[in-house]
This record gives C-alpha cells, structure tokens and sequence, in this order.
C-alpha cells in the first residue's frame, strides 16, 4: 500500500533537499522561480492525466488557467460597498466571505474573501469543463486538437475584449491569498521559503490525487481507453464518461494553479490565456514523457524555472518549438527515455546498489 | 497494488534527483560580483512578442544611450551596466526579471517594462523593495496614486486627449464618431475622451471598439459614416492606424481623422500611403525636430538622438524609444544632482529634477511623477508624406 | 440599414473570405494526400508576403511575388522533406536539404566574411556537412517511424512555432505592407455606393484563379490526377506506380506555394507581421471544417459564409469579440456535423483521423 506513495515521499525529499541546499548555499532568490514553476506544474500534471494516461490531446488548457486566475482575481478586487451596505459587509467579513483591505489610495474596500473566490474559480472551471468536454471529447485527432485550441482562443478574446476584466493589460494589485491565519501566498521576500512549501504542498496533493485516480477503477478503465477504445468500449466500459471525469480533474488542476498563481504574483494578463501558453505545456508533457507523471514533473519544473530566470533570452518561444519537434522525431516517449540518460541513470544505479550491499557487509 | 510506474519509481526518483541537482549547481555558478564604479541598472523591455514595436526600440535606444554616457567616461566618472531582459509583454516574466534585478543583480533602478500592464504588475514589488521603477508604459494608474519610487516618461493620456479637443474647439466640431482598438492604450484613451468631451462641448456620437489585430475596419467605419460625425478619432496602436486612415478614404469619407500619440512613427504614414494625408494628432516634438524653429530647447537633443539612432540601427526614430531615453536621461541627471549612487538619494533628487527630454521639458516633484506639462505635446499634422505642424 | 452599406459589409466580407477560403484549400490540399492537418499553413502567407517586401525594394513587384511564392514553395517542400519524411528512415533527400539549411547560416550570417569567396563556401560547407550527417544520424539512429495523429499534430505545431521566430529574427516585429499592385492607399471603386479599394478586386480574382486553376490541374493532368488518386487510397496509388512520396512533398510545396501568392495579394489591405499567421490558420481550418474537411468547393462556399457572416456581426456586437465568431462556428460544426455542411457523413467515417 505504501509503494504507491513511495514517489511522493521522494519528490518531497527532493523538495525539501533543494530547500536546504538553496537555503544553506545562500541562494534564496531562486525561489521565486521555483514557486511559479511549482504553480504551473499544477497544469502539467493535469495535462499528463489527460494527455498520457487517458490519450486525449488539449490545445486549451491555458484558457482553464486563465479561468481559475481571472475569477479569483476578480472577485478579490471587486469593490463591493455598492452592493451590500456596510454592516452586512462587516457581517459577511466575520464569516471569512468578504474581505476587507486597501485599494491602492489607501481607501478601504471590501472584497470576496480569497477562499470564497477560490471556490467560485473552481466550480466555474468544473462548469466550463463539462460544458466543454461533453461535446468535445466525442472528436478525435485534429479535431479534437483544433476544438479545444479554439475554446482557448475564446477565452483569450473574451478577455483581451472586456473592459471588466482590463482588457489587454488584465488585472493587477490581486491580494494575498491567507490560507490559514498565519499561513499565506504572497510574494514577500521575508515568506520565500514557506511559500516554497505551500507551492509543493498543492503540488502534492494535486499528485497525490491522481495516483489515487490511477489506482482506482478509473485508472484501469483510462488505460483501457488508451490501448484501444474500441475494445475497451465493447468490454462495457463507459469510456466518454470516464475520459469527461479525467478532463474535468485536469481542467480543476489547472485553474487551481491560475488562482494560486495569481495570487502568488498579484496579477494576471491575457498572455497567460494564449496559444502559446497551451503549446508550452503540451510541449511539457511530451518532454515529460506522456505517461510519465513525473517524468513531465521534472521536465516542467525544470523548463518553466529556465524560461521565467530568462535564460533562453529572446529565443524563448524558438526553444519550445524546436522541443516539440524534436521530441517528437527523436524521442517521442518523452526525453528521460533516451538511451544515453537512461544509460546514465541506471549506471548510477548500480553503483548505487554496489555502495548499499558494500555497507551491508 | 500500486500502479503501472511502481517498479519505476526507484529509477524516476534519481533520475528527478539527479538532473534537478546537476541543474541547479549549473545556475547557481554564476555568481555576482561587486565593482566599484559602476553602477546597475536594469532593464525590462518585451522585445519579442506582441509588444515588441514598443521593446525592441526602447532596447536598442537603451543600451546606444548608455554605450555613449560610459564612452564619454561615464556620470561623474561613474559608469552604467545596463542588464536588459526580454519580458516577451508576459506580465508574470516581468515580475520574475524585477525580482531578478532587485535581488540577485542589486540593480538601483529598473527601466521599463513597456506595457501598462507589466507595469502594474511590477509597481509594488519595485515600491516594497525600495527599488526606482522608471516605467515606458502610458497608463496613469502607473502614477496615480503616487507610489514614492514609481515614476514614468511617457506623456499622460489625458493631455493627448485635451490637446485634441482644444484642436477641435478652435476648427469648431462638434460631433465626433471615436474607434479605439481593444489593447490597453486603445482603452485609456477611450476613457479619456469620453471624460473630457463634455469639457469641451463636444459630442461623441459613437465610439466602438475593434480588435488590435483587425486587417480591415471597413464595417466598423460604415458604422461611424452612418451616424454623420464631423471627425474621427481613432485611438490605437498599430496597424489599425493606417487601416483606419485607408479604410476611410476607402468609403469616401471626407471629414477629418484624428488620430492619438500613438500615431508617432513616420512608418504608419509610409503605411497608410496617402491615406495618410491630413490625420491630425498630438505628438511630442521628436518627430517633427527638423521644422521646429532653432530656439527651441529641445531641439538640439532631438536632432542628436534621431541621427545617432538612424545611422546605428538604419530605422526611423519613433517616441517609443525616446521614453527609454527619457528614462535614462531622468536616472543620469538624478545621479548627477544626488552626487551619488545610493538609491534612496537619487530618489530623492528625481523629485527635485529638471531636464529637457525627448518628450517634452520635464520638472518632477514630490506630488509629480510624470513630469511632463501640456505643452509637451505639439499638434501635428501630415503633408506630402511627412509630419509638419499643424496650424489651426 | 441602408443598401449600400449592405453592399458595403458583403463586399468586406468576401474580401475577408477569399483569403480565409485559400488558406482552407492548402490545408486540404495536404490533408487530401497525408491525412495530416498542417499547423504551419498561416506561416506560409506570412512567409510569401515577408520575402516579397523585401525583394520588391530592389525588384518590379510581379517578380518579386513571383520569386517570393517560389521560395516558399521550395520552403515547403524542404519542410516536408525535413520533418514529415524526416519520419521515415535514412532519405538522401532529406541528407542533402538539411545541408543546404544549415550551410546557410554561417553563409548569411557573414561567419567568414573576410575571406576570399571560395574559402568562405569551404569553410560553410565544412560547417554544414558534419552538423548535416550528425542530423541524418540521428534520424537514423533514434527515430521512431511509427506514426501517429497526436505526433503530427505536434510536429506541424512545433513547425509553425519555429517559422514564426525563424521570421523574427530573420526580420524584425513591424508591419510591412506591399505596395498597391494598381492604384494606392487612397484610390477606391464605386460599386453601387460601396467604396473598394481595387486590391480587393486583386484578392477576389487570385482567389479565383487559385481555385479554378487547382480545379483544373487535378481534373486535367497527369500529377493532378497521381495526387488525388494518392488521397482515395495510397496503397493502390503506389501499385499504380505512383510514387506517393513525391506526391505528399508536392502537396506541400502546392499548398505553400498558393498561401504565398495569398499573403502577396492580401499584404498591401492587411499588412505582414511575423505573428499573424496562427489567426489565419484557426479561421482557415474553420472553414475547411465548414465546408467539409478535403473538399475544395466546399471551402470556397464556407470562406465567403464566414467572412460575410463576421463583417455583418460587427453591427451587433463589438469588434473586440468577432474573432470568437468564426470558432464558436467551429466547435458548433464539429459537435453536430463534423463531416461539414457540404460533406457527407458516410465519406468522412471512411477516413482515418
């Protein structure tokens, strides 16, 4: 039973690892990075389920990001002294559903508290999901690629076109997100490392969730799908209903990571909707490997930690092209499965085990 | 039972292991270095991407301005490094380059990014971390409030669209139809007129707002020739402005287009051809530096900066990159009055700074961030192909 | 509304149309002979009309649009001989294209410009060669050949990306714009109180060209005929003695070539820049969808439904949401009628996707 959370415990190993060694080394400013990537591998796991484990491609999933960030940059902002007047605003405060802080002339206003926007975000995207994936998930192929491409082009011309929601220049001076009192997102240098945390605790939970899904019934039945889902569909298994239910849970990872994100920065923009944004994390995952939870964990961590330090410069988006091509011609069960890493890893390995049974005796 | 990667687990977890330590001991051998003498400051342009007709002129004015202070031997025998990086007009990459900047470079001011909503993005952290933030970006929100260690160059807004209106009021129109584009400069200036037009008795009769990346706004403009407006004012970045000036004499209409600050570059006129003939628009006195009259203070700069510029890099000068020289010139001339490098004083002495800019004559102070008045804005006009100024 | 001004929305909206119809048509074109839906098929208008503007500042603009669609055509096939062959193993062709793309590089890039200019080309090829065989080895070497649909969507995906920065880079991020073929900015057609410009009827008239043409050249000669045999079944074709490799690389180099001759027509009414080809490719592919995926005729139809449908939305809704449009149609058309509204269902079931 354990052996199914083994992976989990080493990831968090690592985790904590880099933490001490950044922390030890003096290095801290890399967290900043590292907490984003962490956001935005969120998407990448849930891209993974979708695309390698239940085999259906997603041009669209920057638009779920942007819906989870948008609605919960929103709600956060709004001033709401013109719906509700202000005892009930104080009222609401003391349930934790509205919030009250300082628009940026110092003024008090009061907003939907981060948690009660972090639900809304949620059951939008769930909603959207659904919508969506119903129809969508009956296409296969170029079609299926193509439709879900133009549902982010949608959400993308939504927002570049409403006024609301700060058209091109999206919306800025989002709040810190408090979890618990004491524990918060927010981007103060003095909360690096516990936000480092926070991140990976999401993370976790997001990876812990779908080992779990993978292991159940559903897991069995995606893997069905993906070896044939003809077959699969004749063995009596409900495979639009189980591939719907993996869309769904990818597309809540995904804007889970946009609010978390958003708040995390205290912005969004319209950027984060593009086509773009949807390419890089199925370049991602096709790095990562497909059906390689971790695989395309690595590969998302370590590529989006290079794009945001700005290492690439102004080839930033050549990079993930030239990725995609060349996975795909040279490598396409993701880039961990070349010969010569593979080599490398399990020569380590060896050694490894070597060491052990030396220290045995 | 666990699932199908339970065997590989072992082998994934080194794997994670190892290219993620090999990874990070890589990054973390570049190391800063202190050297006296200089002094950082860094730079946030999106020079690819979508804003790219606004970073990639910012940058290359940037860093020409800043190879000429430090060929010269430097402000006061103080050199500048200049860290630029490309934020690709993601407001998010723009957030990570400034902490970058603020914490691992140790940068005394950040110029840029170019966008308004960049800008935004970055406004707190810069202000928390105590950190000068010269923005290129036009919004006034970037101003307004005042946040003590945020300032901008390019002009508000606000005065291109009064600066229009004066314009209109002495030709006497009345009724105006306004197209602005759906991008975040389109949409300030929307709010602005529709602020100051009934200021000036003036009518808008329609205002519709168009895509910033439409071909042809052919319909859109039937719409406006339908309500019978006596101008035009487009608000855009572009292409849509040479689109709106062709796509108008296209349908035969005869009234006058206006058009905003934005319409600053000789290469919109050259791309609306001779549609673009008549479009009247405010613009800082760049454009037009060789018809400005000798005793003009800003006239000498101007004429430096557009010959420098276009022998350099073989393309015309256009304000965009003048607010990146601006904002150069403003950390200099600060530096200069403060007598030092130390961030808090040269702070402080932006708020006492008078320089002439490419932009206008600016006088910053404690309540003024932007520095630049009315008459930083000229109204100009086009004949024969070229900018000339406009005489009512 | 007023009659003119309907004429005025119909005509913008054909315009607007035309363009997206060719677009649609090269990307039958490749899907009739691959059954792959190329992502790059927007790039390749961009590319036409790039290598225009910069040929027509120094040549009569007819031979600039005519060397510039011939570049791209030869673009095209090297893309396919690259990336879509590149699936197969070990091609001599493929050896030699990607020699010729990298001997370019340190040949434009004036790597070796203080040399004499022999030495120069032998220093290029001394570049090109190994890093060219290190390549083939590659594909050799570590290339899967099996092919599948979510590959090729990603390898045209990651094609187009590149084409995109490649421009970039190659150029830079302004608007360009060929001049007026006839007239200028300001010269407008009265048609019945609708004002044109007369690129328009420039657009209209390579559109119809394009489409007759292709009509003709798959009804009436020898390849045309090899090229649609290879879309109705590839085993037979090649049985036929078809060599339905050539024709797949030829497909491409059509398909490049006419969003060229596109790109030409349309840059002096759109202007060029290196990002704007993904737009022209969703809206594209809308419209071969519309018109039912493979079929030409089709297309044309749906291109000028579209195009008209968005210019009279813009009189009911605000400008900023049009784009949606054309893809709202899309998903709507591929949940109820995939086959598209000239289709028919039963061929479209007999296709592999």
């Amino acid at each position: 039973m354990l052996a199914r959370y083994k992976p989990l415990l080493i990831v968090l190993g690592i985790v904590v690892l880099i933490q001490l060694l950044l922390s030890l080394g003096g290095w801290e400013f890399f967290f900043t990075q590292l907490i984003m990537s962490a956001y935005y591998s969120l998407v990448v796991i849930g891209l993974t389920l979708l695309m390698g484990y239940a085999g259906q491609i997603s041009l669209g999933h920057a638009g779920f990001f942007a819906i989870g960030g948008y609605t919960s940059a929103l709600l956060t902002t709004i001033d709401l002294s013109g719906l509700w007047d202000k005892g009930t605003l104080s009222l609401l405060s003391s349930l934790f559903i509205t919030m009250e802080q300082k628009d940026p002339y110092g003024n008090i206003i009061y907003s939907f508290s981060p948690w009660v926007a972090f639900v809304v975000a949620i059951l939008i995207a769930v909603g959207v999901a659904f919508l969506i994936g119903i129809p969508v998930l009956r296409l296969k192929g170029h079609y299926l690629a193509m439709a879900t491409l133009g549902f982010g082009i949608i959400i993308q011309t939504v927002l570049l076109g409403t006024t609301a929601l700060g058209a091109a220049d999206g919306i800025s001076n989002v709040p810190d997100f408090t979890l618990v009192p004491g524990i918060q997102i927010t981007d103060r240098m003095a909360d690096r490392v516990m936000n480092y945390y926070i991140a990976w605790f999401f993370v976790l939970l997001g990876l812990f969730l779908i080992i779990n899904l993978l292991n159940s019934r559903v897991g069995r039945a995606l893997r069905s799908i993906h070896g044939n889902e003809e077959a699969a569909n004749s063995l009596g298994i409900n495979t639009s209903r189980y591939k719907l239910y993996t869309f769904v849970l990818s597309a809540v990872l995904a804007a889970a990571g946009g609010v978390f994100l958003t708040h995390y920065l205290g912005s969004i923009g319209p950027s984060e909707a593009g086509v773009i944004k949807s390419v890089r994390y199925v370049a991602i995952v096709a790095v990562g490997g497909m059906d390689n939870l971790f695989g395309t964990l690595l590969m998302g961590n370590l590529l989006n930690f290079l794009s945001l330090r700005g290492y690439f410069g102004t080839f930033d988006e050549a990079v993930f092209g030239i990725i995609l091509i060349g996975i795909m011609l040279f490598a396409p069960k993701g880039i961990l499965r070349i010969k010569g890493i593979k080599y490398l890893s399990s020569f380590i390995r060896e050694k490894l085990a070597v060491f052990k049974r030396e220290k045995e005796k | 039972m666990a699932f199908a990667f339970k065997k590989k687990t072992m082998s994934m977890g080194i794997k994670f292991l190892f290219i993620l330590l090999v990874a990070v001991l890589c990054l973390s051998m570049g190391s800063q270095e202190q050297t006296g003498g200089t002094v950082k400051i860094g730079a946030i342009f999106s020079i690819t991407g979508g804003a790219s007709f606004l970073g990639s002129p910012e940058e290359k004015t940037a860093t020409m301005l800043v190879d000429e202070i430090n060929a010269a031997g430097g402000i006061n025998g103080v050199k500048i490094e200049l860290i630029i990086k490309d934020s690709g007009g993601s407001p998010e990459k723009a957030k990570s380059f400034a902490k970058q900047l603020i914490e691992e470079d140790k940068v005394m001011a950040i110029i840029g990014p170019s966008t308004s909503g960049e800008t935004m993005a970055i406004k707190s952290t810069c202000d928390e971390n105590k950190t000068i933030l010269v923005s290129c970006a036009a919004a006034e929100t970037i101003v307004e409030p005042i946040a003590p260690y945020v300032f901008k160059t390019p002009q508000k807004d606000s005065y291109a669209a009064i600066a229009i209106f004066q314009t209109m009021n002495a030709m006497g129109i009345k009724k105006i139809g306004v197209v602005t584009s759906n991008a975040g400069f389109g949409m300030g200036g929307k709010d602005q007129l529709e602020k100051y037009a009934p200021d000036y008795g003036i009518t808008i009769a329609i205002a519709e707002v168009y895509d910033k990346g439409a071909t042809d706004l052919t319909s859109v403009l039937t719409k406006v020739k339908d309500k019978g407006v006596e101008a035009v004012v487009n608000w855009s970045i572009v292409p849509a402005q040479s689109i709106v000036a062709k796509n108008m004499k296209q349908l035969g209409m005869k009234v006058p287009l206006f058009q905003s600050h934005g319409f600053g570059n000789i290469k919109y006129v050259e791309a609306a051809g001779e549609a673009a003939e008549g479009i009247i628009f405010p613009c800082g006195r760049l454009l037009v530096a060789d018809v400005l009259p000798d005793n003009n203070p800003q006239k000498a700069l101007l004429m430096k900066y557009k010959k420098d510029y276009e022998t350099k890099f073989k393309e015309d000068v256009s304000t965009f990159g003048g607010h990146a020289y601006d904002a150069v010139m403003l950390l200099v001339e600060a530096i200069k009055k403060a007598k030092s490098i130390d961030t808090a004083k040269v702070r402080d002495a932006i708020e006492k700074v008078s320089f002439v800019g490419t932009a206008g004559m600016f006088n910053f102070s404690p309540t003024e961030h932007n520095g630049l008045g009315m008459d930083s804005f000229e109204m100009l006009t086009v004949k024969n192909g070229k900018f000339v100024l406009f005489k009512k | 509304m007023e009659s003119n001004i309907v004429l005025q929305y119909i005509l913008s909206g054909i315009t607007q149309g035309s363009i997206y119809a060719i677009v649609a048509i090269g990307f039958n074109i490749i899907y009739n002979t691959t059954g792959i839906i190329n992502f790059a098929q927007g790039e390749f208008l961009v590319l036409g009309s790039m290598i225009a503007i910069s040929l027509a500042s120094f040549l009569p603009l007819a031979l600039a649009v005519l060397i510039a669609c011939l570049a791209t055509t030869l673009v095209g096939a090297a893309l396919e001989l690259v990336f879509i062959r590149g699936l197969k193993k070990w091609s001599p062709v493929r050896v030699v294209t990607l020699f010729l793309l990298i001997f370019i590089i340190p040949f434009r890039s004036g790597l070796f410009d203080g040399f004499p200019f022999l030495a120069n080309m032998v220093f290029c090829v001394l570049i090109a060669a190994p890093i060219a065989a290190g390549i083939e080895f590659l594909f050799k070497r570590f290339v899967k050949s099996t092919s599948n649909v979510l590959r090729m969507i990603i390898i045209t995906i990651g094609i187009s990306i590149l084409m995109r920065e490649v421009m970039l880079h190659v150029w830079d991020e302004k608007n360009r714009a060929l001049p007026f073929f006839t007239g200028n900015e300001v010269s407008s057609i009265d048609i019945f109180g609708a004002m044109i410009s007369p690129q328009v009827l420039w657009v209209l008239g390579v559109s119809a060209v394009i489409v007759v043409g292709l009509n003709l050249f798959f009804k009436f000669t020898l390849i045309g005929k090899a090229m649609l045999a290879c879309s109705d079944n590839k085993t037979a074709a090649s049985l036929c003695g078809i060599n339905v490799k050539w024709m797949v690389t030829l497909s491409f180099m059509i398909s490049a070539g006419i969003g060229a001759l596109a790109g030409c027509v349309t840059s002096p009414l759109t202007q060029t820049q290196y990002n704007m080809g993904s737009t022209l490719a969703i809206k594209g592919f809308a419209v071969a969808v519309l018109g039912g995926l493979g079929n030409s005729t089709g297309a044309v139809v749906a291109g000028l439904m579209l195009g008209v449908l968005e210019a009279f939305a813009i009189s009911i809704m605000p400008n900023a949401y049009i784009e949606a449009i054309s893809i709202v149609i899309l998903l709507v058309i591929l949940f109820f009628k995939p086959s598209g509204l000239f289709g028919s269902a039963e061929a479209s079931r007999l296709k592999e996707f």
